[in-house]
């Protein structure tokens, strides 16, 4: 799993039907600094989370799981919302 | 499966309920030699790690869900050994 902001919506009116009922969230992914690490991504959402959270997200097939069992065509999928994290400083 | 360092904890209350009474660290990957390399991960704990431990980590969802014991868990990785030395050669 990674950490990551969600920074957009994502609105697609043609796409495979098992997308149906789901939201997809643009995300970009932070390391334990907070700050940027590679590209955005798109990942749906099964958490309920939304623009400006710190949220955190699974990569591969485990992403649809939520969805079971429907075969959502996923790579990635947001399953849990951050309260607070913690990375204490090293000598 | 992977070095890394336990770098920090995370707390969240809004998760999948697969996640209910899991531990989840912030890992850092590292080379053997102990440099960290890579961004920073999300791993649930099944060993009892503790931040500052060099740990193992399996980095593919089926093994990372079997550590947490739950079915359908929608995990990618998880700590499944704490380091106590490592001997590279190279």
């Amino acid at each position: 799993m990674q950490l990551a902001r969600v920074i957009g919506d994502v609105v697609a009116t043609r796409k495979d039907p098992n997308f149906d009922g789901t939201t997809l969230l643009l995300v970009q992914p932070i390391g334990g600094d907070g700050k940027d690490v590679g590209r955005p991504l798109v990942a749906v959402d099964s958490v309920g989370a939304g623009v400006g959270e710190t949220v955190f997200f699974v990569r591969g097939k485990e992403a649809s799981f939520p969805f079971h069992p429907t075969e959502v065509p996923t790579d990635a999928g947001i399953v849990g919302i951050v309260d607070h994290f913690h990375v204490p400083a090293t000598d | 499966m992977i070095l890394a360092r336990v770098v920090g904890t995370v707390v969240a209350t809004q998760k999948r309920p697969q996640f209910e009474g899991a531990k989840l660290l912030l890992v850092q990957p590292e080379t053997p030699q102990g440099e960290a390399k890579g961004a920073t991960l999300l791993a649930i704990d099944s060993v009892g790690a503790g931040v500052s431990e060099r740990v193992i980590v399996v980095l593919e969802g089926r093994a990372a869900g079997e550590a947490l014991g739950k079915k359908l868990s929608p995990v990618d990785a998880a700590i499944v050994g704490i380091v106590d030395h490592v001997d590279c050669v190279e």
